[in-house]
């Protein structure tokens, strides 16, 4: 498949065209999720618990729908009751049932903002009044957030039916613990006697929000035909598509989902929350439905990424040879389980070569938010504890953090702790990349310190469809069933361009909604320029060969005798010396007398994702007296095959830094004594904002391009949340000489640790 | 109290509204005229999405009620291209790459126009500042940054060639 | 449910028939950033909101011999336009400056930050150690009473529900005198305080302290003058020793709650370290007006 990299050189690939779907966001014209009106559209609205653990006892939606204005209200008994089944949405595997009962409650509400009614009506306002006249009767249950409290014996249990998976034998007793699992290799206590250092720390994380800044929306219009059409904001309207089919018992054929463009996912928009209920909301009504959360809801009832707890035990030689690592994590999962503690536990040690490893994740259902994926899900928390340690472990043996990791890194050909063979990594290269900045060796002042940590993430490749069709005047389209969540239109006009030979600006990429192009993934997993990208280029590919034998066609000479160069279709046949080359747009011309449309569509499932490998370097400084923590300095090298788009591939690097800062230094959920968030807000929910950070250099590392890529792309999108939490932590440890284990580093937290040292 | 009539002036043109008193001026741009482009990321003023501009001064429309408009001078993202050209900072935010999502585009455009009107000249770190109440979770603000600087640039080089 | 009504009086008299009317349903609007974040929520429900920035003098600033009056509609990005006012009250600017966001400060209010009643508000200890004062209309007439005497405890005013503030009075300014805000927040900006403090003070010809006046936000119920801050200060050129009698003293005043900002131990400290640092920076400010 290499074909088209060993090409002498690319033509559009690696430059930086300004994004076609740019004018539209920079003008206000771009359509989001709530931008979108229909006629006679009715107002949804979701009625929530206000407890973090209740039973239903009853609810009585009478006065509600006499209320004048009332179109619809709909409840849990709206709702088929699902058997429990896991469901593949790729990065965004779950269970039905609970898919189903977290989008309306069902006999018990498990967190403080779970829906357990909805309602549509004329206006906001009647939508509003109707919410309050729902009378709801709980039994107030114990609850239980934080992650060991929900793992003791005597905790209040969420799940009466829920037994721990992975254990021997088979336990009796519900338990929050929804699964136990282990991995690792080797012989831990024979790695741990070879050992002269051993380290060992329990590092912990909160809960945090992916916090894309548009609110879920959507809007379902369900016909008297049992016809439903569905507009929302989402990852990928095919997951949309299956969800509610499942959760509404309907035919996938019946429901047209509509992508609109999306305000940010992160891993939040792999799910449904509004879908169902506006599709059951306007099936009860035969008016169309919007929906909208505010962004209170978002907080509440949307899937932040587990709070955790990391013991990290590590053991190495003098030489910094790591003999032995004994990791434990334990996710909260929100009400159902489904943390990402399986990603935490894969992706743990994979940036080293270790002989003996051990790694045991335990899944935990918690009053809290059902957990929702959030950039390279996992990974950031179980690296957190990881590099923080590796860093404790350097500075025991007297190393150079560079130069522990370059001892104990993987390089290609090595098995990773978690299973594969690692190939075609440029990790080592991404640690020289920033031995070799300047940053590395800036010198520091007081109360400064400067903090490296590595990521990994697998990224995966999977289902996708792309079309390409050829227009009467020798432009293109290119349709994918994939929505555009940070320019990825813009990298697949280019990989089209570069195989058709046409100016990008004679490809327009558009994001099919699912009536309009075969099945897709959704977009996660950093996989649309990769697995999406090779359906592009597949179908591109079959456009060139269709317009190839057109070609050969008008010039009556065999297919053969035509090659692709430019752009255009060139004759070989030194028996027609006058032939001149064709142009697509020559071609095109004639489409009509050569065999009709020249259009392909590709289907496939891609296979050999290339992981991606980074290595942050942070500088920070502290006011002693305040605790407060300011990033200096900041530079990110990661391992991205090769950059289709280099501006957007460091777009993702410094966006995913950005999250990881905020993850490390201010964000966090809040939840007060009854188990109901305090912060669910931007003011007190604290993401960075502009003077929060530095330039944030991205050096994007090419030496190891994917050769499973037609252009040698892997995913870029994830792995730079991963190292952040770690390179901060450790840059704070570096200024203070003193080692904070629990996140955020909130300037309370560093100024009780200095006090506490000081006594 | 029924709908309120609003007289105001909109990207240069008169234009009338109803809207309910509790309204915020968000959603009567938004719901009554269809300007879509400000957003509602928050609905408290944290987030700087629904930025606009109000006799000269930027402000959050959705902590503004809709009345309050009546006979206000009110600027949006759809009034910041002249005809088919561009703005030279929306010009610049396409070449810097300065979004991903875009959600927050129409909100760091106005409130950085306003920003160059008042200070053509502004370093990063005032930058950085001004546009603080914008939040943007896509780019860690570093190419929007660049694209600010780089637009006053060229609009301070047009300005003294003209 | 009770329909809104919105009204914009044009006179001080209108408006307070206006809220007279309401029978303590109404609430008064200048910037709205905190009233429209509180009618979303639904933690307020008045019948009519009275905006007061159609009447003369509510937006904008003047001089009345030495004093500055500022007219209690006026938005925070004003003040900061005022080169006058940011002269003479670097730390009342700074602190008004300080609220919100740029689009915040579009429309914020000293005289909405004081009503609110926030124990974080920014505006109010700089306003409290600048000894400003405000004045109150209502059927009654006008009266006018220190700044520290608006704020009763978290959301709570003295003032009578017909009453609203019209304007916000910063004194004449004695030579050598300035004054200087700095709060503590966890991010660079958007946060609310988690703790505050204001100092203004007034130095002789010899840089010794002859007056000085030092309150503290988040620390208390509401924002509180700390007079023992004040006289820590008088008499000293600002060495360690006042400076750490000033500390002290702002950490003795201090009785913070835990909270989602901050805890008790961590408010109480940085009382401390803030009005130091506030000291300092009002200090260099008033040595620098020969």
């Amino acid at each position: 498949m290499t074909d088209v990299m060993d090409r002498p050189a690319l033509r559009v690939v690696g430059e930086r065209p300004i994004r076609p779907d740019g004018v539209d966001k920079v003008t206000g014209r771009a359509q989001f999720g709530a931008d979108f009106n229909l006629p006679g559209m009715l107002v949804g609205k979701i009625k929530r618990s206000p407890h973090a653990h209740a039973k239903i006892v009853s609810i009585d939606t009478r006065k509600a729908k006499a209320l004048a204005g009332v179109k619809a209200v709909v409840t849990a008994a709206d709702f088929p009751d699902l058997a429990s089944e896991e469901v593949e949405a790729g990065e965004a595997a779950g269970n039905l049932r609970d898919l189903s009962m977290n989008c309306m409650a069902r006999d018990k509400a498990l967190y403080e903002g779970h829906a357990v009614a909805a309602v549509a009506a004329t206006s906001a306002a009647v939508a509003d009044e109707a919410l309050a006249l729902i009378e709801v009767v709980y039994e107030v249950l114990p609850h239980v957030i934080d992650v060991e409290a929900a793992m003791a014996p005597d905790a209040p249990v969420l799940h009466e039916g829920l037994f721990t998976k992975g254990v021997e034998p088979k336990p009796t007793a519900p338990s929050n613990i929804a699964a136990v699992n282990k991995l690792g290799r080797g012989d831990l206590a024979e790695g741990f006697a070879q050992a002269d250092v051993i380290v060992e720390a329990r590092y912990t994380t909160k809960a945090v929000h992916q916090g894309y800044i548009e609110p879920h929306a959507c809007i379902a219009q369900y016909g008297q035909d049992g016809q439903c059409l569905v507009w929302c904001s989402s990852q990928g309207q095919f997951m949309v598509r299956t969800y509610c089919a499942k959760i509404l018992d309907l035919e996938a054929a019946d429901i047209r989902v509509i992508p609109s463009e999306i305000g940010g996912g992160f891993g939040g928009k792999t799910t449904v929350y509004l879908e169902p209920l506006a599709i059951a909301l306007s099936r009860q009504s035969g008016f169309p439905v919007k929906m909208v959360m505010t962004r209170d809801e978002v907080f509440r009832a949307t899937g932040p990424t587990s709070g955790a707890v990391v013991e990290v035990k590590l053991g190495a030689k003098r030489d910094g040879t790591i003999t032995a690592a004994d990791v434990v994590l334990k996710y909260q999962a929100g009400a159902f389980p489904g943390s990402p503690v399986g990603a935490g536990s894969m992706t743990a040690l994979a940036c080293y070569d270790i002989a003996n490893a051990a790694i045991t994740g335990y899944d935990v259902v918690t009053n809290s938010p059902k957990v929702a994926a959030y950039r390279a899900p996992g990974a950031p928390i179980s690296a957190f504890g990881m590099e923080s340690a590796v860093d404790e472990l350097a500075r025991k043996l007297g190393m150079d953090p560079i130069a522990i990791r370059e001892k104990n890194g993987v390089v290609s050909g090595v098995k990773a702790v978690y299973g594969p063979t690692l190939r075609d990594i440029a990790y080592k290269d991404t640690l020289e990349a920033i031995k070799s900045h300047p940053h590395y060796s800036i010198p520091l002042g007081p109360n400064q310190g400067r903090g490296l940590a590595a990521g990994f993430w697998f990224n995966i490749g999977g289902e996708s469809t792309a079309a390409v069709r050829i227009n009467d005047d020798g432009s293109a389209v290119v349709a994918t069933g994939n929505p555009d969540i940070g320019g990825s239109r813009a990298s697949m006009a280019m990989m089209a361009a570069e195989v058709l030979g046409l100016p990008i600006d004679q490809v327009r990429p558009v994001v099919a909604d699912t009536a309009s192009i075969g099945f897709s993934m959704l977009t996660g997993g950093s996989r649309v320029t990769f697995a999406t990208g090779m359906a592009v280029v597949e179908a591109a590919k079959k456009v060139v060969e269709d317009l190839k034998q057109r070609a050969a066609q008008m010039w009556e000479v065999p297919a053969d005798k035509v090659a692709w160069e430019n752009g255009a279709a060139v004759c070989l046949d030194p028996e027609k010396p006058a032939a001149k080359p064709l142009s697509i747009a020559a071609i095109a011309a004639r489409a009509g007398r050569t065999g009709g449309p020249i259009t392909a569509e590709v289907g496939l499932n891609a296979q050999g994702a290339g992981p991606g490998f980074a290595v942050h370097l942070c500088d920070v400084e502290i006011d002693p007296e305040t605790g407060h923590v300011t990033v200096l300095r900041y530079t990110a090298a990661q391992d991205v095959g090769k950059a289709i788009h280099p501006s957007y591939v460091e777009g993702q690097i410094q966006g995913g830094v950005a999250q990881g800062v905020g993850w490390a230094l201010n964000e966090e959920y809040i939840f007060d004594a009854e188990g109901r968030m305090e912060n669910p807000g931007f003011l007190d929910y604290r993401v960075p904002v502009a003077s929060d950070l530095p330039m944030i250099d991205a050096i994007l590392v090419e030496t190891a391009p994917n050769p499973r890529h037609p252009f040698g792309a892997k995913g870029v999108g994830e792995v730079p949340i991963v190292p952040p939490l770690a390179a901060v932590a450790n840059a704070v440890r570096d200024a203070l000489g003193l080692r904070l284990t629990d996140l955020p580093l909130s300037p309370p937290r560093i100024r009780a640790a200095l006090d506490a040292r000081a006594k | 109290m029924s709908k309120q009539h609003v007289t105001t002036t909109v990207n240069g043109d008169p234009t009338e509204f109803l809207a309910a008193p509790g309204t915020t001026l968000l959603d009567a741009l938004r719901d009554e005229l269809g300007l879509t482009g400000a957003k509602e990321g928050c609905g408290s003023g944290d987030c700087g999405a629904c930025s606009v501009v109000v006799d000269g001064r930027l402000v959050c429309s959705c902590l503004m009620l809709a009345p309050e408009a009546e006979g206000r001078r009110i600027e949006t993202i759809e009034g910041m291209a002249q005809g088919g050209r561009l703005h030279p900072l929306q010009q610049k935010f396409l070449e810097h790459a300065a979004l991903q999502c875009g959600f927050c585009t129409p909100g760091f455009l106005v409130a950085a126009k306003a920003l160059l009107e008042r200070n053509p000249d502004p370093d990063e770190t005032e930058i950085r500042y001004w546009l603080a109440g914008n939040l943007c979770r896509c780019t860690g603000y570093d190419k929007i940054v660049r694209a600010v600087m780089d637009a006053a640039a060229e609009m301070r080089q047009v300005r003294r060639a003209s | 449910m009770p329909q809104l009504e919105y009204s914009s009086p044009s006179t001080a008299d209108d408006a307070v028939r206006a809220l007279a009317a309401a029978g303590g349903s109404a609430k008064v609007l200048a910037g709205g950033t905190d009233l429209l974040v509180q009618l979303r929520s639904g933690r307020i429900r008045p019948s009519v909101i009275v905006d007061l920035k159609r009447i003369a003098g509510a937006v904008g600033i003047r001089e009345e011999a030495g004093a500055f009056v500022i007219g209690a509609a006026t938005p925070g990005a004003v003040l900061g336009e005022h080169a006058a006012l940011s002269k003479a009250w670097p730390g009342v600017v700074e602190a008004a400056n300080l609220i919100g966001s740029t689009q915040v400060q579009g429309r914020a209010t000293l005289a909405g930050n004081l009503c609110n009643a926030s124990p974080a508000a920014d505006s109010v200890p700089a306003m409290i150690a600048a000894g400003a004062t405000c004045v109150v209309v209502g059927p009654k007439g006008r009266r006018e009473i220190p700044v520290e005497q608006v704020p009763k405890g978290p959301g709570e005013t003295s003032l009578a529900p017909d009453e609203f503030l019209l304007e916000i009075r910063l004194p004449p300014r004695p030579p050598r005198s300035a004054d200087a805000y700095l709060r503590l927040i966890p991010r660079t900006e958007m946060d609310i305080a988690v703790v505050g403090a204001g100092v203004s003070l007034t130095l002789d010809a010899e840089g010794v302290i002859t007056a000085a006046r030092v309150a503290l936000g988040a620390v208390a119920p509401t924002v509180i003058l700390v007079p023992e801050a004040g006289a820590a200060l008088v008499g000293s050129r600002l060495g360690d020793q006042a400076l750490e009698k000033l500390d002290a003293a702002a950490k003795a005043a201090a009785r913070p709650i835990s909270d989602k900002r901050g805890t008790v131990d961590y408010r109480t400290n940085i009382a401390g370290v803030l009005a130091r640092r506030a000291a300092t920076i009002a200090y260099q400010r008033a040595e620098s007006r020969a």
